[in-house]
């Protein structure tokens, strides 16, 4: 999580991904962070995340993210 | 068929009394039947088409779905045992090899319909392909009625099926299917549909519900207002403004990127407004298509507030896929050592970007000008990005306060900006239109504008009035409803209004044989 | 929503609909006076002896009143600007619903139109006739390129761009309007002389076209069936050249069914009609003289041939003409003077007395 985490803060140094349900829908992260936190999750965590997986739901919070990794890892 | 034919209103009429007298179980096919009137009237040949796309998402689907059920029963009874992941992936390469043949043939119709012809121009323009320019007609081929549209909410609904975990999201009974694929008010100009989201509106029983119903037919007249009263009306001044031959100042360049603005607004909105309306007559509630586009603060925002669902589609369907794809996250590394850090990790989104916006362009039609514009659309929402921070700096420098002067610059800017990258759909080719572009600093003309007054635009005064009453009509409206929710939810309000918006569309809108004094100048006879 | 609610609504649409289809569509009082004929028809009292069927060689050539003031033969013309065979059969079949006459004349300029020709005069033939299946048929068998019926049954659709366009006649004669026509004939008493006589020009084809034909067969037989006597006239102007051909095919009809036919074009002469002084608009039509020396001579012929009553000795026919008679004298005179003050007549309309 904590690596997650860390991520998130060199997108944004300002936000607060401990908290912030609404990264996606408050429109804190756009396109091209959630690009580069799928990239840094690839470097990582050495998992893909595939495009089915780019929704609101997964990328809300850090939390969420954490849990799609996870998720993510197993299959 | 076409929204503003009497053909129409006459479809819709008898299909909602039938659909609320009839017993409900009915209903979903009534809606089918009525698709199937409304296709054919534009040519029972084009029926042929959208069959084959039909039976071959539903066998398609169908046996991925048919996979996923075999997958779960194997995993259970634990049939490969130590090798799940080997089992799963194999279930995954042949559904996989079924999406993409059902793509491959449903979007194959596609390109081979409509962009033969451009391919053999440029083919021909390169290596003298034709044995005469006339041949090029060979290779056009008449586009059945929507095709772009619901072959592009097939693709989205065969890869959802693809992309499902679990048995049970495909549809399996071919008619119900055949009628997501068909349902007829959106078979013109979309909205492109989610199945998710349109499932159980489309299928499930609906009451008779006065609510329901007068919103709709609400706003279907206000479609039809928009779009006979305001667009139709205004179509004239940019045939004349855009007419070959006739080089106008660049003012009045501004002046055409600006009606178009309002008349592709109105035409395209109205239409949309006849379809979701429709729509709800029936009781089904599909996704907004416009949300108030004119007051985006940049061109990136202006792409989420209109034409939503073809924006969606695009970037689930092709940017996403596009930008996330292993290869394009491993091109960042070495994107990095060699163009910097700040654009390598922005390749992917760059390149993605890119594509997608040349893909947008070529699906809105096969010609040059289409393409150019949707690049232009990519180039100028990647520019834009990268100056998002020179844009703060020069914000507070300024010092404006509490932001709304600002926001009025952005949405004016973001207007502007909009308005002439669209004016590529509105000359005829690429030269024309980069050179009317550059009558805007050669010669501006602005004191022709004002000498000529109104006679370029061959309209008449009256017609110009009316226009503009009607637009300001229309957009407080929009501004009312927006500040009071609720003002418009009376049935009896919304039923006169349908009775006034009647009338007006009657006496004020454009259809018909326009009458014309001289021609009763009975001389002989 | 209550059903009251909807129905005053509905109620309220339809008043505002047939309100501003009534002021939207072309009154006809000023400019093209032809297409206030048709209509005029209705409020008539149907007792005529001859009915004219045509198109306007028929209401700017005959006068009813002289036929009236001369024989006490009473008749009305059912002409309208260009008006198509077919039209003029099914006008026919629309008049024989509220009378049936002694004789039916029908001028056969029309047999050289086998298509529809034009929207403007199709509206000035049909619009004025009630709604009924005649009109639906006759709209059916004139729609032009771009028309469709509907717009015959709600002629808003048609004239709802005249919200530019409307003057102040489309408010004055909102409710009622004056008239135009003396039973059915447009008067123009003013004077053009003939000054040249135009050969006509080589046809590929003669022959009437079949639809044509068919339709003169169907008002033979619809007269026949109804014991009215069915004359065919050939009107006496300079233009639209009248071919030896066309003649040589109506003679022939006409000996096949022993009907009669003149054409007037041979009786000039004995019309005493003089083409210096007998047309307004250099031969094309006979002006207010012409018509009444032609419908004079015509007027013995029919009263011979059919044996018409004198109708100026009943007292109903009689009064009814007297007054008719004064407005057609008053509208002449009017004429007359505009004409020789200003060269030209402006007097086209009047109220019936």
């Amino acid at each position: 999580m904590d690596k997650l985490l860390v991520i998130l803060r060199n997108l944004d140094a300002e936000a607060d991904f401990e908290n912030c349900v609404t990264l996606i829908d408050g429109g804190i992260l756009d396109s091209f962070d959630i690009i580069s936190i799928i990239a840094a999750i690839d470097e990582e965590f050495g998992i893909t995340v595939p495009a089915e997986e780019i929704i609101p739901e997964n990328f809300n919070s850090a939390k969420a993210l954490y849990e799609m990794i996870q998720r993510l890892d197993e299959e | 068929m076409v929204f503003t034919t009497y053909e129409f209103l006459i479809l819709l009429v008898v299909a909602a009394v039938l659909y609320y007298t009839l017993p409900r179980s009915f209903q979903w096919k009534l809606l089918l039947a009525a698709s199937a009137v409304f296709y054919a009237y534009s040519g029972l040949d084009n029926l042929i088409y959208l069959a084959v796309t039909i039976i071959s998402v539903y066998l398609a689907t169908r046996r991925m779905d048919d996979l996923l059920a075999e997958q779960a029963r194997g995993l259970a009874a634990d049939i490969p045992g130590e090798n799940a992941k080997a089992y799963r992936a194999a279930i995954k390469r042949r559904r996989r090899r079924l999406m993409v043949l059902c793509l491959v043939l449903n979007l194959g119709i596609l390109v081979v319909i409509k962009y033969t012809a451009f391919a053999v121009q440029g083919a021909d323009a390169v290596f003298h392909v034709l044995a005469k320019p006339e041949d090029l007609g060979f290779f056009r081929f008449a586009l059945p009625l929507g095709l772009s549209f619901y072959t592009f909410q097939s693709v989205s609904y065969v890869i959802d099926s693809y992309r499902a975990k679990k048995a049970g999201y495909v549809e399996r009974n071919p008619f119900k299917l055949a009628l997501f694929i068909s349902f007829f008010p959106q078979m013109v100009q979309g909205p492109i549909s989610r199945f998710g989201d349109l499932k159980q509106t489309l299928f499930e029983r609906h009451a008779a519900d006065a609510d329901a119903i007068s919103a709709g037919a609400l706003r279907v007249f206000f479609g039809f207002f928009k779009k006979l009263v305001i667009a139709d009306r205004l179509m004239p001044v940019i045939r004349a403004l855009t007419a070959p031959g006739d080089e106008f100042a660049g003012a009045y360049v501004l002046l055409t990127a600006l009606v178009y603005a309002v008349t592709l607004y109105c035409d395209f909105t109205g239409g949309i407004d006849v379809t979701i309306g429709t729509a709800r007559i029936f009781g089904v509630k599909l996704a907004e298509n416009f949300d108030r586009p004119f007051y985006s603060k940049s061109v990136a925002e202006y792409w989420r507030r209109w034409h939503i669902t073809m924006g969606t589609w695009f970037r689930d369907y092709i940017f996403y896929p596009l930008s996330a794809s292993k290869p394009m996250i491993r091109l960042i590394k070495p994107a990095r050592r060699l163009l910097g850090d700040h654009i390598g990790k922005r390749l992917p989104v760059y390149i993605a970007t890119m594509v997608t916006w040349f893909a947008t362009g070529l699906w809105h039609g096969a010609a040059w000008n289409f393409i150019v514009w949707g690049v232009l659309n990519g180039a100028v929402i990647l520019i834009s990005q990268e100056l998002t921070p020179l844009y703060g700096k020069f914000r507070s420098k300024l010092r404006l306060g509490d932001g709304k002067v600002y926001g009025a610059f952005e949405i004016f800017r973001t207007f502007w900006l909009m308005s002439l990258i669209r004016v590529f759909d509105v000359y005829a080719d690429v030269p024309r239109t980069l050179r009317m572009f550059g009558t805007i600093f050669t010669d501006f003309g602005a004191g022709k504008l004002i000498a000529n007054g109104i006679a370029p635009l061959g309209l008449s005064l009256a017609d110009i009035v009316l226009a503009a009453v009607s637009l300001a009509a229309m957009i407080i409206a929009g501004a009312v409803s927006r500040s009071k929710p609720g003002s418009f939810n009376s049935v009896t309000f919304r039923v006169s209004l349908c009775a006034v918006l009647a009338l007006a569309v009657i006496v004020f809108g454009k259809y018909g044989l326009g009458y014309d004094a001289r021609q009763f100048i009975y001389n002989q006879f | 929503m209550k059903i009251y609610r909807f129905a005053l609504i509905l109620a309220g649409f339809a008043a505002l609909f047939f309100g501003l289809q009534r002021l939207l569509t072309p009154k006809y009082m000023s400019g093209v006076y032809d297409g206030a004929l048709i209509a005029e028809y209705y409020s008539e009292t149907k007792n005529h002896e001859v009915i004219f069927i045509g198109d306007c060689e028929v209401y700017e050539n005959f006068s009813p009143m002289t036929l009236f003031g001369e024989y006490g033969i009473t008749s009305y013309i059912r002409g309208g600007a260009q008006q198509l065979i077919w039209q003029s059969y099914y006008l026919l079949e629309d008049t024989l619903r509220y009378e049936t006459p002694e004789v039916v004349v029908f001028n056969v300029l029309a047999m050289q139109y086998g298509e529809p020709q034009s929207e403007a005069y199709n509206r000035l033939n049909l619009d004025g006739m009630t709604l009924s299946a005649s009109k639906l048929n006759a709209v059916n068998a004139s729609l032009t390129k771009g028309e469709d019926a509907l717009s015959y049954i709600f002629p808003i659709l048609r004239y709802h761009e005249r919200w530019q366009e409307l003057t102040p006649d489309d408010l004055r004669y909102f409710v009622s309007r004056k008239s135009a026509g003396h039973n059915g004939y447009l008067m123009r008493n003013e004077v053009k002389p003939v000054t040249i006589i135009p050969d006509g020009a080589k046809l590929a084809n003669y022959d009437f076209a079949e639809v044509c034909r068919v339709y003169l067969d169907k008002m033979r037989v619809l007269c026949e069936e109804n014991g009215i006597d069915f004359v065919l006239v050939k009107a006496p102007t300079i233009y639209p050249h009248w071919y030896d051909e066309w003649e040589a095919q109506i003679e022939s009809y006409a000996e096949t069914h022993g009907l009669l036919y003149v054409n007037f074009l041979e009786h000039i002469d004995d019309a005493g009609i003089d083409f210096a002084a007998d047309t307004y608009d250099a031969g094309l039509h006979l002006n207010c003289s012409g018509a009444e020396k032609l419908s004079r001579y015509f007027g013995a012929i029919l009263t011979e041939k059919f044996g018409l009553s004198d109708k100026r000795s009943e007292p109903a026919a009689a009064a009814e003409y007297a007054a008719k008679l004064r407005d057609y004298e008053a509208m002449k005179t009017a004429q007359r003077s505009e004409f020789e003050t200003n060269g030209k007549a402006v007097t086209f309309t009047y109220s019936k007395s």
